[in-house]
């Protein structure tokens, strides 16, 4: 296997990407496809209905956002369905900045301490701003109690071939997380468009000290494609053989049925492996989601679709 | 904690498989003259499904008769237009009774649901579309200006592929003009009855269309009955060689489309992840019951572990067992006597010195099972290089160099498929000129299209099916 040497110059970081294999676009989409034929039923659904509630990172950022809305949101991810409390907890709730404390807050008051707040930093969703400001943004947030950071890289720098600037930026972040937060490291992969940069920037990412990498920030489409996940976890599986390294995945933006989350369990199953099927390596960062979870769990354990108005709206 | 799927089979309640059936002559399932009954079973399970009617000579006879008949009364004397309607109905309920056809095929071949579902059924329909659309333009297709049919048409068609395989030969043959006695392979002869009905539900003429069960002693008949024009063969190479012998004497037409052992050719720089799916897909899509499986893998020594090694992890996730599973991604060896040979000739590469691996599976205990293998440490000599296993055994070789890669590509007597894997566009259109294959596959592996010929090089047989080229086949002019 490869090894990894980079140094965090440009030549070091162009050197290793150009070891990687390439991929192939019809090959990539058509495996994807045909995971997305797996028929998961009965124990095996309820299982993964059961996993993705786990999995995910309970999301809003709205410019509308709330205390008041942050507040009902972390209300519902620490008791998804209040009716049942065999539901397992959502794995995170992930909100702006400034949102950051009151979710906390509101967590730790009502059940949800073992809860982590992700935050969006670094001048979410573009990144278009000085890193002066994306460090300070950063520490705003973990310093509000945020456990998790998720960061946009400089897509303007990776495609205009400034890899060092984006590697550079990921290892600041990183640094200011240190063991206070877990840094999430968003590709925003509908602007790099091509597989082969979602695999350059996947390498990219974890060399530079990603715990995590995101698809997407859920502000530009296409978002969490089945291919883009899928070459995302064939780069974090690479990645454990080459440096014994677990690193996570997390899809966001797009994934708003049971069907669709289930499609990123098989994914996960059959690509990176079963051990990546914890929220610890995986999450998937939805709102709508969690509803649709809810429903199809209750139509299997009473046998009948209930309404929308049986479960809540947040 | 581990993520089960539960199993997930589709329902039979859809197929009614009668406990007899006749053959289908004249437009009508008639009893045989004199002929006996044999059992088709379910690879998956050995249970029988049902009996067949094993035809004699004199039931051929009376196949060729009503398809003289229909040919001069009516078939010969439609327009091409009115051909094409009786087509595209045809084809439309193929789709209609899609699922029908995709699970009738899976029990009685042992085959995936998923790939009946996915790949046979949808492209049997669109054979029929397809080739609809051609049988009022034969004029244009750049044969001569009136090209002529032959007449009554004998067609042989294997087990890996029944529907599909009769859909390759009576969409063309019905399209140009001519009428058929087909004759399914001995046991998968189901779904071809079952298009029977189609026809009849069609209302296609009476005796356009024939089809007769039976085993290697009816195919002889066919091929040797003199009232029979021509005659298209798919399957072995051993029985291709006895045909063309047979007719060779004759004034009938022929096609052969005959055995393969395909190159997958991979090259430093391939797309890695979707090389170790196209060699999947090469060599273990349907059981490796493919005449263009790519059966040598041809890599270069440089990253032959690092290929290995995610050969073997994905290997290891091939779901094996019931075919009607939704999830199965390999199902049954079609026969008792196929299971045989592949296990003759794994041992064979034992024997010779070939290193044998498969993931770990547990196979049902009933039925014909095989699990998904490979070799490695096969030489250009090995009997598993060079013969045909119709099975899912992979034989790896290594290369240094691109024209190294081609020779081996070429060393072998057939010459049906290659596939070319690397990033490079000018390598692929080099090697592709070098390959002597009829179907060359770049960057993916078993993608077929009614559009595209397909046909062999030296032992892979005679002629081209589908396509403009299938046409030929099928036609008299002055291009033959």
């Amino acid at each position: 296997m490869t090894m990894l040497v980079i140094d965090g110059s440009e030549t070091s970081i162009k050197s290793f990407l150009r070891t990687l294999s390439p991929v192939d676009q019809v090959g990539a989409e058509s495996r994807a496809a045909m995971l997305g034929t797996r028929s998961i039923k009965t124990a095996s659904k309820l299982w993964a209905i059961d996993t993705a509630i786990s999995m995910i990172d309970l999301t809003t950022l709205e410019g509308a956002d709330t205390p008041g809305k942050v507040m009902a949101l972390c209300t519902k991810a620490v008791r998804p369905d209040p009716t049942d409390s065999t539901v397992p907890h959502v794995g995170a709730v992930c909100v702006y900045n400034d949102m950051v404390r009151i979710a906390r807050e509101h967590l730790d008051n009502n059940g949800g301490k073992s809860i982590p707040v992700a935050a969006v930093s670094t001048a979410f969703p573009s990144g278009r701003a000085s890193l002066e400001v994306k460090k300070r943004d950063t520490e705003d947030a973990i310093a509000d109690g945020a456990t998790e950071i998720d960061m946009v890289i400089d897509r303007g720098a990776f495609l205009s071939g400034n890899l060092a600037k984006v590697f550079a930026e990921i290892v600041c972040i990183k640094e200011i997380c240190g063991d206070r937060a877990h840094l999430k490291v968003i590709l925003e992969t509908g602007e790099l468009v091509t597989y082969d940069n979602v695999r350059k920037a996947s390498f990219l990412a974890m060399a530079a000290g990603a715990d995590f990498i995101k698809t997407s920030t859920g502000k530009v489409v296409p978002a969490a494609t089945t291919p883009v996940v899928l070459v995302m976890l064939e780069a974090v599986r690479d990645y454990f053989q080459m440096t014994g390294k677990k690193i996570g995945v997390k899809p966001a933006g797009g994934i708003r049925t049971t069907k669709d989350a289930i499609k990123q369990l098989v994914l996960v199953n059959e690509t990176a492996g079963p051990e990546w099927l914890t929220p610890d390596l995986f999450r998937i960062g939805a709102s709508a989601l969690l509803n649709d979870l809810l429903m199809q769990r209750m139509k299997m354990k009473n046998g009948q679709y209930s309404g929308r108005n049986y479960v809540t709206l947040d | 904690m581990t993520f089960e799927y539960s199993p997930a089979p589709e329902s039979t309640a859809i197929v009614d498989i009668k406990s007899d059936y006749n053959l289908f002559i004249d437009g009508k399932f008639v009893p045989s003259k004199g002929g006996k009954r044999f059992a088709t079973i379910n690879p998956a399970n050995e249970k029988v499904l049902a009996k067949v009617t094993q035809a004699t000579a004199a039931d051929v006879d009376r196949a060729v008769k009503a398809a003289t008949d229909a040919y001069r009364k009516t078939w010969s004397k439609l327009s091409g237009a009115e051909r094409g309607k009786y087509l595209f109905r045809i084809a439309r309920i193929l789709q209609e009774r899609a699922r029908e056809f995709a699970v009738l095929e899976t029990m009685d071949n042992g085959k995936p649901i998923r790939e009946t579902r996915d790949t046979d059924i949808p492209l049997a329909a669109a054979h029929f579309f397809y080739h609809a659309g051609w049988a009022d333009k034969l004029e244009h297709a750049g044969l001569g200006p009136q090209p002529k049919s032959h007449g009554v048409v004998g067609q042989i068609i294997p087990w890996n592929f029944p529907l599909l395989m009769l859909a390759w030969k009576i969409a063309p043959a019905l399209a140009t003009g001519n009428t058929v006695v087909l004759k399914p392979a001995e046991t998968t002869p189901l779904t071809a009855l079952l298009f029977a009905e189609v026809c009849q539900q069609a209302d296609l003429p009476k005796g356009v269309v024939n089809i007769i069960t039976g085993d290697g002693a009816t195919g002889a008949a066919i091929v040797n009955h003199p009232g029979i024009h021509k005659i298209a063969f798919t399957g072995s190479t051993e029985v291709g060689k006895l045909i063309a012998k047979s007719v060779a004497s004759t004034k009938k037409a022929l096609t052969l489309e005959l055995g393969g052992k395909g190159a997958n050719i991979v090259f430093e720089d391939a797309p890695i992840d979707e090389t170790v799916e196209g060699i999947i897909n090469g060599i273990y899509f349907n059981q490796g019951h493919v005449c263009c499986a790519g059966s040598r893998l041809l890599v270069q020594e440089n990253i032959k572990e690092e290929l290995l090694a995610k050969l073997k992890r994905r290997m290891s996730m091939i779901r094996v067992g019931d075919p009607l599973d939704k999830n199965t991604d390999l199902g049954a060896i079609n026969s008792q006597a196929q299971l045989m040979k592949i296990r003759e000739l794994a041992e064979s590469g034992d024997a010779e010195g070939a290193e044998r691996w498969s993931p770990e599976c547990s196979l049902p205990e009933k039925g014909f099972w095989f699990p998904p293998t490979f070799f490695t440490g096969v030489s250009q000599a090995h009997r598993i290089a060079r013969e045909e296993i119709f099975g899912p055994v992979l034989s790896v070789i290594t290369f240094r160099t691109p024209s190294e890669a081609i020779e081996k590509a070429n060393n072998t007597p057939y010459g049906l498929s290659a596939g070319i894997w690397t990033d490079k566009g000018s390598r692929i259109l080099w090697s592709a000129q070098q390959l002597k294959a009829g179907v060359i596959w770049a960057n993916t592996f078993n993608k077929f299209d009614p559009a595209s010929p397909f046909g062999g090089y030296k032992e892979s047989g005679w002629g081209r099916e589908g396509g403009r080229h299938g046409l030929a086949a099928y036609l008299k002019g002055d291009f033959a």
